[in-house]
């Protein structure tokens, strides 16, 4: 990637207009298979539920189509120069989401508890508002960098975000975390959210401070030590985190922020010190927290032994603690589907109940398209944050490294702690598989984040202009000694 | 600021890597365990989405499927159900959406569920063709006629009890019933009325413990019927090689290394008398002697070739019947005459008139004759196969003209049958502290036709504790109905 940073010093101004490629027609044609895969899948799951091709095949096609094609001719016109690949993934994965969540709608048991019915109308509707979203992003954000100006103006819009689920009578306890808020009618999870704003308030305050932060510091035994006050900010931001932690008791909402800011910190820095004190300050948070918070005791216990979680879960125990069987259903979801899947709509799934389409859907992806189908998932995931941060390495100003740096690892957290949850690997926590879960607020804060992260790639990518025709040029001559 | 950039980026490789391998140790390493554990639901509703196969007595199912009511969020799609429900329980077992399956119904899901490996080719035929998945069949050996006899006779009797009839010739289960029984269609569902049959079925809210197998799964003091055993292992043994030969017994007898008399039921001339004397009778004294003469090893090994002290598989699991080892002469005296430790299931005694009546051979005890795919075609089909030989084929005949002596003039005269030779052990077992509570009756005998036919060999016992205490002994209450069962299986042969 070193030579595309370097075109702009590198060039010529004879073909300095030339530049890279924009790349609009791949987008484009690949954008023809995230909306087309979708619909397949659509009516293969109405074939497989119904015996027959659903009714709404060709509105639900259209629509996905029609939001594609705009985003794509906003990105054609206002970032002309954008990663190619970001939008036709985020639009693939989107759209299986909504053929998932629709199959999903489709089972009774899930009806029965309201956990679906209209979900997928509900979803299109965000994914719409999430595509408006991205494209006033791309149109009001015409440099990235425009966002430096608005540092401290974030720390504050981060917090309160962060704190809202606190508010009485505005925050909504669902399953032992309180993550959500009530607006009206709608429940909004305004951490989704707080990622983004986040991460433009660190890149902006580490911009600033990386200087002072990485070389004002003491060697000790092969390590970086910070001085006492360079370790303000990080103290404060793992406090915020432990409070998450402690009062919405949400682990990963916590990891997430705490994560995000250690991997920015350690790129505006260089200093190896830094993830060192990050793991260690994160370890001695969760455990400390763990030892005395139920809810997360619960989901450790869940996640250690998932089948005693199940039979207590079943049996009504009563010793004051929620338990649930999800985790284990989604064991088991996986399992069934075993290395090719059911087939769409083949599955049971539904047997997680609770949470089924939204932080458990990757267990309908597990159990119906089976191992091979969920790598492929994984993969375009895996993409989605690749090409962050390649756009991250293309960037050329520290603050839109950053940024970008910040937000696709983030993605990538997210993707793991989500991933990871369901399918056992690390205990459960409350958060939603980017694109694919219903829920709006996730829906409509990951289109933003792709949005930003396209208008950097696009400064990134695009030729720097030409130089202003230097009257002098001809004239001037350099004598070189010989 | 590219260098930690790039080692981000392997971080998040890595972060995606680690989802991967766990994926791949779920989907595929761990898939089978998962699919098929039983907790998981998915087995259930594979179970219950297609008309499970039936199983099958002399050519008629005596189970069903229905479709479960459709209302609600039921998932599952089919109902079992059940012909005379409690007369087949002890040999279907059951299949409840909500409480799992068992016996039959368990060990041959694979084949009624059409999931079974051996349904495979004709599975992914039926995958291309269209035609909807269905169950094959599990045909069994018994005999409806017989079962029905047994079930009948316990019912009408009235307390709890069992009777196992065998072909003794095959080792083929013909009757397998067992008193008080339930009705497996009670609970097949998943409504609350299923829920409420379930719990009063339990041993907890119902002390009669009608889900119990007594024909398999209970153990009794088989009594004197055990006597059977200990006369054959005295004659394999070579301490008496007839049946007329008059045997080395004292009255009254103190058993050895004590100073208890062995008492027998009333004033029954046992002193020296023949074994064949000593059964028609039926003399603790001359039994419990030649148990004590032959000592704890011979008579263990005999009883283990008769299949004590193993469980035997049917292939549903029948409980190990107990001959102790380690156990000194008068308890081995005791043992011999079918009181102390020992115990037998009602099918383990029903081997041993089986095997007298087979000359000496004892068969393998099964109840699955074959198993059909949904059309019809043979799977597998078991054949009959020799167990052991617990005594030679002389000695199983002078033991006959024993059993039958006892049936003809002795203890056992209700079970004659006009035009067939029977051949029967009367058995009255003590059990409860100081014998405290009624006696157990047993019944064991065997039918042999003119033509020197063996079909049926029976075992009955009755445990009755309403009874008058006087009123129980094999002859009366157990005899009776093996009769009628043999009967059964000899009319059903014409």
């Amino acid at each position: 990637m070193s030579s595309t940073t370097n075109t702009s010093t590198n060039h010529t101004s004879t073909i300095g207009s030339i530049g890279t490629p924009s790349r609009r027609n791949t987008e484009l044609a690949l954008l023809v298979f995230a909306v087309l895969i979708p619909v397949f899948a659509y009516a293969n799951v109405g074939l497989a539920i119904n015996d027959k091709v659903p009714a709404g095949l060709l509105s639900y096609g259209l629509g996905l189509g029609l939001l594609a094609g705009v985003a794509h001719l906003a990105v054609r016109k206002f970032a002309p120069y954008a990663d190619p690949l970001l939008l036709p993934l985020a639009t693939l994965l989107n759209g299986l989401g909504l053929v998932t969540i629709w199959r999903l709608d489709q089972s009774k048991l899930l009806q029965s508890i309201h956990v679906a019915g209209g979900k997928a109308t509900n979803q299109l509707l965000y994914t719409a508002m999430g595509i408006a979203l991205f494209i006033v992003v791309l149109i009001f954000l015409k440099d990235h960098r425009a966002l430096q100006r608005y540092t401290y103006i974030s720390m504050v819009g981060a917090v309160l975000l962060l704190l809202l689920p606190l508010v009485p009578g505005l925050g909504a306890n669902v399953y032992g975390a309180k993550i959500w808020i009530h607006v009206g009618s709608f429940t909004i999870q305004p951490g989704e959210f707080a990622k983004i704003v986040l991460a433009v308030f660190f890149a902006g305050y580490l911009m600033v401070k990386r200087d002072a932060l990485a070389l004002a510091s003491r060697r000790v035994m092969g390590l970086y030590l910070p001085r006492g006050r360079d370790l303000g900010p990080i103290i404060v931001v793992w406090m915020i985190s432990i409070l998450i932690l402690v009062f919405e008791t949400d682990l990963g909402t916590s990891l997430l922020f705490f994560g995000m800011f250690i991997i920015m910190l350690y790129v505006a820095t260089e200093r190896t010190s830094w993830i060192v004190f990050g793991l260690l300050m994160s370890a001695a948070g969760a455990v400390g927290v763990a030892s005395f918070e139920p809810h997360i005791q619960t989901r450790v216990q869940a996640w250690l032994n998932p089948m005693r979680e199940y039979t207590l879960s079943r049996t009504g125990s009563n010793d004051g603690i929620l338990h649930s069987e999800q985790a284990m259903q989604a064991l088991w979801a996986f399992g069934s589907g075993g290395t090719l899947g059911t087939g769409w709509g083949q599955g049971h799934s539904e047997l997680i109940r609770f949470a089924a389409n939204s932080d458990f859907i990757l267990a309908t992806f597990g159990e119906e398209l089976g191992l091979a189908g969920l790598m492929a998932i994984l993969l375009i995931y895996g993409l989605i944050v690749e090409r962050g941060l390649r756009t991250s390495l293309a960037a050329r100003d520290p603050f839109g490294k950053l940024l970008a740096v910040g937000l696709s690892g983030a993605f990538a957290l997210q993707v793991f702690v989500v991933a990871g949850g369901v399918m056992g690997l690390i205990p459960l926590t409350g958060m939603t598989m980017p694109f694919l879960a219903y829920g709006g607020s996730s829906v409509i804060a990951n289109w933003a984040l792709i949005g930003v992260l396209i208008r950097i790639s696009d400064t990134a990518r695009r030729p720097a202009p030409a130089p202003a025709a230097n009257p002098d040029a001809e004239m001037t001559q350099v004598v070189r000694p010989s | 600021m590219n260098k930690p950039l790039r080692r981000i980026a392997i971080f998040c490789g890595l972060l995606v890597l680690t989802l991967l391998l766990r994926d791949n140790w779920l989907q595929y390493v761990k898939a089978d365990t998962l699919r098929e554990d039983p907790a998981n639901r998915r087995v259930t509703i594979a179970r219950y989405s297609t008309p499970r196969g039936d199983i099958i007595v002399d050519g008629n199912p005596v189970t069903g499927s229905t479709a479960s009511s459709s209302s609600g969020v039921n998932d599952l799609k089919y109902k079992r159900t059940y012909k005379n429900g409690p007369m087949w329980a002890p040999v279907t077992g059951y299949a409840s959406q909500a409480f799992g399956a068992n016996q039959l119904e368990s060990l041959e899901d694979g084949i009624l569920t059409g999931n079974d490996d051996r349904l495979f080719f004709r599975n992914t035929l039926d995958m291309i063709t269209g035609k909807q998945k269905s169950g094959g069949n599990v045909v069994t050996t018994l005999n409806a006629a017989a079962q029905s006899a047994a079930y009948n006779g316990l019912k009408k009797q009235g307390g709890k009890g069992a009777v196992v009839a065998l072909d003794p010739s095959t080792g083929k289960i013909l009757a397998l019933a067992s008193y008080p029984s339930y009705d497996p269609s009670a609970f097949a569902g998943t409504s609350d009325t299923d829920a409420a049959a379930w719990k009063k079925l339990q041993k907890k809210y119902n002390p009669n413990d009608p889900m119990l197998n007594r024909a398999l799964r209970e153990t009794y003091p088989p009594g004197s019927t055990f006597k059977v055993v200990t006369a054959s292992a005295a004659l394999e043994n070579g301490l008496y090689t007839s049946a007329d030969e008059a045997t080395k017994s004292p009255l009254p007898y103190v058993m050895p290394g004590t100073t208890t008399e062995l008492k027998n039921e009333g004033s029954i001339p046992c002193k020296n008398a023949t074994m064949r004397v000593a059964l028609r009778y039926s003399c603790n004294t001359v039994f419990g002697k030649i148990g004590a003469d032959l000592g704890n090893d011979k008579m263990l090994a005999e009883a283990k070739k008769f299949g004590f002290d193993s469980e035997q598989f049917t292939p549903v699991r029948s409980s190990a019947s107990v001959f102790s080892d380690n156990m000194n002469q008068s308890q081995t005296a005791l043992s011999s005459i079918g009181q102390y430790n020992t115990a037998a299931t009602p099918l383990q005694m029903a081997m041993v008139a089986s095997a007298v009546a087979n000359d000496g051979k004892l068969m393998k005890p099964y109840m699955i004759d074959k198993l059909q795919s949904s059309n019809l075609d043979t799977i597998s089909q078991t054949e009959p196969e020799q167990m052991s030989q617990p005594l030679s084929s002389s000695n199983a005949q002078v033991l006959q003209s024993m059993m039958e002596t006892v049936v003809k003039e002795g203890t056992g005269t209700n079970a004659q049958i006009n035009g067939v030779t029977v051949g029967g052990k009367t058995g009255t077992a003590q059990h409860g502290v100081e014998n405290s509570e009624n006696p157990y009756a047993w019944f064991i005998s065997y039918a042999k036709l003119p033509d020197g036919s063996k079909p049926v060999a029976v075992a009955v016992v009755i445990e009755d504790d309403q009874a008058n205490r006087d009123d129980i002994s094999g002859g009366g209450l157990a005899a009776p109905i093996a009769k009628s069962v043999m009967e059964a299986v000899i009319n059903s042969k014409k």
